[in-house]
């Protein structure tokens, strides 16, 4: 089962090499992680999914809990949680694919963020299932290159972790 | 006021009470040992052989007398000696601050001479690393670096100095500050106003407290583990109050020794895979299990799954993270095991479990002693533990003479046993013997140890004899690597490879090399006769024990095995 676990951590060097080393050698594995500076520029924000059973997910936020730069540990319920991940898309066009390549664009919501005589790169940014289907409408005209950032995620409404 | 960063950093040493460091010299740590030279009445530094030596002898004086040990090396090869030491301080949960020396910012990344990223390297065996390259944060770093190796769940911390934040010509602001006044200034006060991390010792819950206590009330069968947890925390007269009052068995780890006294009637000795059949028996019968300041690691819990299978099993621990981790609970406090304890105590009556106790303490809590004719490693213990006296100090190698120790020593108080347990360190016990003697002069300190254990840092007789710091090394000498060698006896068809140890210098002759007496005995009146002379002497001896190549550790139960599925009994 897929958990989201956001970290506030002290933005210095380092930091983050403890957080990842601390996942390869409890043998954690990480679906995605997404790291950025908050409103507060001594304090980073790590977005880390899990696709574990709940016992490693509660062993990583104990364990998390324990580094000395880390601030704060929350896993973050799905039904509680507002999640984005950015894609870039690059797909191959001609003039006969590129109206059809445009409209499933802007069906899903994305934008075209660059355009050349064989090729367009496309920008979405929403849930992971949204990305997930974008690149899947995509596929049949031939996809060159995919970049994706991780999820990063906020509770709903005015709670915080 | 302005001071020299070096000296800075020596005030800060003395602000935490330190009076003892071990460590070795080198190229980028020389201005702080120039700074130490002006500092010789108030801090003793002992070097090593080895900066391994030297990090163990900080690990055996923090862990004897329970304040924070301190190590210096420098940087490259002097920081990755260190390694073994802070994982043998780090797996056993020992407050040891190591301070190296790194080169200077402008050589930094370059792959300078003796260059090394010992803070990436430290990671993952240390509470914590800092890597200190603006000299105006030292005292905040070194009271963090006290603060972080001491509170909680104590372990291990590395700081690492640019040679360049250490030099002649750096000055800092440093207002020298009160140990006790550390918490308010600073990262630390930073710190004690977070939720997430906490810095200070979790109180207990009550809750938990009073649903343990109904526990106990229901119990018929009940069993308590000791482990390291009681040691670390100086729990040991809350534990036996604990276990008087609820008239329930207990057995310690291999961490635990010392928290329960081994003599005492509800001791059933160690638990796990050489554990007595006392202890494991009543672990797989009891209806109420509860383990204080114990991991279940894989050699007490051998499979977790099947580990106390009747008993609604609890944990009182200080770490968080080690509930759930091994084995799966039913109920934990977590807090400091002195804390807990004592208000536990406050809350349970005193019960009789003389049914209960019968049935257990119808196994056997020791291994039934042999005929022989020739001397075996039960009767040496025993007549080293008839001549010394009880407080005696143990510090122990790693192997067959570790466990032979462990289920014939009653220590009977927290840091009497110095051991590697976590790590499982050969060549822990000379330097932690070294440190446990500086930290405890009035102690009598006894290493015991195996040949190959002792080859491993034999070096250290020159720290032992140049500092005149009297340890009795006692070597179970039986020309092989006798633990694995066990192994290969029982489960790998008597292939003993690589574990002949039948070409060791003469153990006697090297001791006398270094400056200290030693003496070869076969049989018990020569181990008699040397024990008396060690004595009497009163510095550094090394008594070589011969016993028989095939003498095995018992009872034994194999890895990963039911707990009562004896291999050896």
């Amino acid at each position: 089962m897929k958990r989201t676990i956001s970290v506030l951590v002290e933005n210095q060097a380092g930091a983050l090499n403890k957080i990842t080393g601390l996942f390869s050698r409890r043998a954690f594995n990480i679906e995605s992680l997404a790291v950025g500076v908050t409103d507060d520029k001594n304090i980073s924000r790590i977005t880390i999914i899990v696709d574990s059973g709940n016992n490693v997910v509660e062993q990583v936020e104990k364990q998390l809990n324990k580094l000395v730069d880390v601030i704060k540990v929350r896993t973050i319920e799905e039904n509680h949680m507002i999640g984005r991940e950015l894609m870039l898309i690059k797909v191959s066009t001609s003039t006969r694919t590129r109206q059809d390549i445009m409209n499933v664009c802007q069906i899903m919501g994305g934008k075209i963020a660059d355009i050349s005589p064989t090729s367009m790169t496309l920008e979405l940014s929403d849930t992971t299932e949204k990305l997930n289907l974008f690149e899947e409408l995509l596929r049949p005209f031939s996809i060159l290159e995919v970049a994706r950032t991780g999820l990063v995620a906020l509770q709903k409404g005015n709670s915080g972790i | 006021m302005k001071i020299r960063a070096t000296k800075a950093i020596i005030e800060c040493l003395l602000e935490q009470g330190v009076d003892s460091v071990f460590g070795y010299p080198g190229g980028t740590i020389l201005n702080i040992y120039d700074e130490l030279y002006h500092y010789q009445d108030k801090i003793r530094h002992y070097l090593t052989a080895h900066e391994q030596g030297a990090a163990h002898a900080a690990d055996g004086y923090a862990r004897s007398t329970g304040r924070v040990g301190v190590c210096f090396a420098t940087s490259g090869p002097g920081a990755t000696n260190l390694t073994t030491g802070i994982a043998t301080a780090y797996y056993d949960s020992s407050p040891v601050v190591f301070i190296t020396c790194n080169v200077a910012e402008n050589f930094l990344g370059k792959d300078s001479f003796q260059e090394v990223d010992i803070t990436g390297i430290a990671m993952p065996i240390t509470k914590a690393t800092y890597l200190v390259r603006d000299a105006q944060t030292i005292p905040d770093i070194i009271r963090e670096a006290f603060a972080v190796a001491a509170t909680g769940r104590p372990g291990p911390v590395l700081i690492d100095f640019l040679k360049n934040v250490t030099a002649p010509s750096t000055e800092i602001e440093y207002t020298p500050l009160p140990k006790k006044e550390h918490s308010k200034e600073g990262r630390l006060a930073a710190w004690n106003k977070r939720v997430g991390w906490d810095i200070r010792t979790p109180e207990p819950n009550m809750e938990d407290i009073d649903k343990l206590v109904s526990w106990i009330d229901e119990a018929r069968q009940p069993f308590l583990i000791c482990g390291g947890g009681v040691v670390r925390g100086r729990a040991d007269q809350e534990f036996i109050e604990f276990a008087e009052k609820m008239d329930s068995p207990v057995a310690i780890t291999l961490m635990g020794g010392g928290g329960f006294p081994g003599s005492h009637p509800l001791a059933t000795g160690m638990i796990g895979m050489h554990g007595s059949q006392a202890s494991n028996i009543a672990c797989d019968t009891c209806d109420l299990l509860i383990a204080v300041g114990c991991r279940f690691s894989d050699r007490v819990a051998l499979d977790p799954s099947r580990f106390a299978s009747q008993a609604r099993i609890v944990h009182i621990d200080i770490d968080r993270a080690e509930i759930d981790k091994n084995v799966k609970t039913d109920h934990h406090i977590i807090g400091d095991a002195k804390r807990v304890l004592a208000l536990l105590n406050e809350r349970i009556g005193c019960a009789d479990r003389t049914q209960w106790k019968r049935e257990v303490f119808s196994h056997d809590t020791h291994v039934p002693v042999e005929e022989s004719d020739h001397m075996t490693p039960d009767q040496v213990l025993r007549m080293i533990y008839s001549k010394v006296p009880a407080d005696a100090i143990v510090a122990t190698d790693v192997g067959q003479h570790q466990m032979w120790s462990i289920q014939h020593f009653h220590f009977t108080y927290p840091g009497q046993l110095l051991t590697s347990g976590g790590f499982g360190t050969m060549g822990f016990g000379l330097g932690a013997a070294l440190g446990a003697k500086v930290g405890n002069p009035d102690k009598l300190v006894l290493h015991m140890t195996g040949d190959g254990c002792f080859r491993m840092n034999g070096q250290e007789m020159a720290t032992e004899s140049h500092y005149d710091i009297p340890v009795i090394t006692v070597i179970f000498d039986n020309r092989t690597l006798g633990m694995v060698r066990q192994w290969q006896n029982l489960i790998y068809g008597k292939r003993f490879s690589q574990t002949d140890l039948n070409f060791a210098p003469d153990f006697v002759k090297l001791a006398e090399a270094y400056g200290l007496k030693g003496a070869r005995v076969e049989n018990l009146a020569q181990l008699e006769a040397a024990m008396d002379e060690a004595l009497a002497w009163g510095h550094g001896y090394v008594i070589d024990c011969v016993i028989d190549t095939d003498e095995m550790v018992r009872p034994m139960v194999g890895g990963g095995s039911a707990i009562t599925d004896f291999m050896l009994t």
